[in-house]
């Protein structure tokens, strides 16, 4: 079932939530995971294992590094679904 | 001994079946409460357990740690930091030198929980699933890295495993590392997060835990002739361990001295002791000794006595064969009567409880004891709390473990 990206943006929300405790609403597509978000690759790597699960898409390891903002990975998981 | 630091203990923390810090903790224990319940968990009825209760926590983990940080460590890691935290700031949350301070925190059987979760995610869904933090959450060195990385301890940090010698074990490492001049301050305990079901399959395959499902709270009996084996616990304890000249210099409150830790091994069998109990008063012997102490100094033991039919009889005799006619006045606690085993977290959880009954000349009671086995050498406090002697006291906490291991701690007042 492909999710719209305002949904994909709102689960990718919950799991940065549940990974680093912040608010949902401070997760908005312009935001750089590093630079504003403050989140590490270790956590990145937990945030991309469990978006693959949430939205079942494959996320490769070498694309990691080319989802500086939440909106890239709204982008690349909106594709990958498709 | 004389050119060695004396360690003294400063702070206090566990969380564990009877309290989620250590007031309300003492205050069970004073009370003869038991923090044995029936198991709610779905996987007993799925698994077909043949023991249906444990001693859980009094204070989910949940209610006192953030949420993404519980989501990168084991439960065992997380009872240690809640432990850990509560000792640090008892000692005052004192601002060191990190290079002078250590961190040991001991386990049994380590993060088995995410051990046995990460195995059903790569079984059902593939390696792909499998979160990047699996091995450093299951790793049993991962609460004394938690702990260290907390408090900023930089001396080291070490995890002795030594089955249900472990959390004295550590109290004993931490000793050590502070008389050889490693560290000034040392937070040393243990913990345990072994409520779930497979550990629970295999210690009732040995027929090592009792099977009173219809008593939980009346199960866990030491030295009772109708004990049937130990009750699971969960939990942590972690003292801050400290040279009395550091711990007078920076003003901190002094709760008690560690005045010596003994340590031998069975080398008999990695499950039960070796029924001479030769091995475990050998520890008794040795504690002694290196607290510079005779066993006519002793007013109190609190006892490994987990409650299996056989255990409590060697180290029943193995108190006797060590004290001899003074083991007649020294009052024997058996506190796991009310707090289940800890396993890895017991030696800690039973010294934090030592240390208590130095401080207030009390010795907590051991419950569920209706007949105590006949002829029973020692002297057991049932019940009800006795009062020890006033004055300079000495005790002692004994901690014995699968596979050998006797740890023996001496605590007197500071």
């Amino acid at each position: 079932m492909a999710h719209s990206n305002e949904e994909i943006l709102a689960g990718l929300a919950e799991i940065v939530n549940e990974e680093t405790g912040l608010a949902t609403d401070a997760v908005q597509p312009e935001k750089s995971f590093t630079d504003d978000l403050d989140i590490d690759s270790l956590s990145m790597m937990t945030i991309v294992t469990l978006a693959e699960e949430k939205f079942e898409v494959r996320i490769p390891d070498e694309e990691v590094k080319n989802l500086t903002t939440v909106g890239d990975a709204v982008s690349f998981i909106a594709q990958a679904q498709a | 001994m004389t050119d060695q630091p004396n360690v003294v203990v400063t702070g206090l923390g566990t969380t564990n079946p009877l309290g989620g810090d250590v007031s309300s903790t003492w205050a069970g224990a004073l009370a003869g409460r038991s923090g044995v319940r029936t198991l709610p968990h779905d996987w007993v009825a799925e698994f077909d357990l043949p023991v249906t209760f444990a001693g859980q926590l009094a204070v989910p983990p949940e209610d006192v740690l953030p949420r993404p940080q519980m989501r990168r460590m084991d439960p065992s890691a997380q009872f240690a930091m809640i432990a850990a935290r509560e000792a640090w700031a008892d000692a005052g949350t004192p601002e060191l030198d990190g290079e002078r301070i250590g961190a040991v925190i001991a386990s049994g059987i380590g993060g088995v929980t995410t051990l046995v979760n990460a195995w059903d995610t790569i079984r059902d869904k593939g390696a792909r699933r499998v979160l990047p933090l699996t091995v450093p959450m299951l790793m049993p060195n991962s609460p004394a890295a938690y702990v260290s990385i907390e408090i900023g301890a930089k001396a080291g940090s070490h995890t002795p495993v030594s089955a249900c010698a472990s959390g004295a074990e550590a109290i004993a490492y931490g000793l050590e590392m502070i008389r050889t001049g490693r560290a000034d301050v040392v937070v040393a305990g243990g913990t345990e997060a072994a409520t779930h079901p497979l550990p629970i399959a295999s210690f009732a395959k040995m027929q090592a835990l009792s099977t009173r499902n219809d008593d939980p709270a009346g199960a866990s009996r030491p030295y009772d002739v109708d004990r049937d084996g130990f009750v699971l616990g969960e939990g942590a304890a972690v003292v801050v361990l400290e040279s009395e000249e550091h711990a007078r210099a920076r003003g901190a409150r002094i709760y008690a001295r560690v005045a010596g830790a003994g340590m031998s091994a069975d080398a008999y069998d990695v499950a039960p002791p070796d029924p001479s109990g030769a091995g475990q008063s050998r520890a008794l012997r040795l504690a002694l000794e290196n607290a510079g102490i005779t066993a006519a100094d002793l007013v109190h033991i609190n006892a490994h006595a987990t409650s299996t039919p056989a255990g409590d009889g060697v180290e029943a005799a193995a108190i006797r064969a060590s004290l001899g006619e003074h083991a007649d006045h020294v009052a024997v606690s058996a506190t796991k009567s009310m707090t289940g085993h800890l396993l890895g977290g017991a030696g800690a959880l039973e010294s934090l409880l030592t240390i208590l009954a130095v401080r207030d000349h009390q010795a907590p009671p051991t419950i569920n004891v209706a007949n105590p086995e006949p002829g029973l050498p020692i002297d057991l406090v049932r019940d009800t709390p006795r009062d020890l002697p006033a004055g300079q006291i000495a005790a002692l906490n004994n901690a014995f473990g699968f596979g050998g291991h006797n740890v023996a701690l001496v605590i007197t007042s500071a």
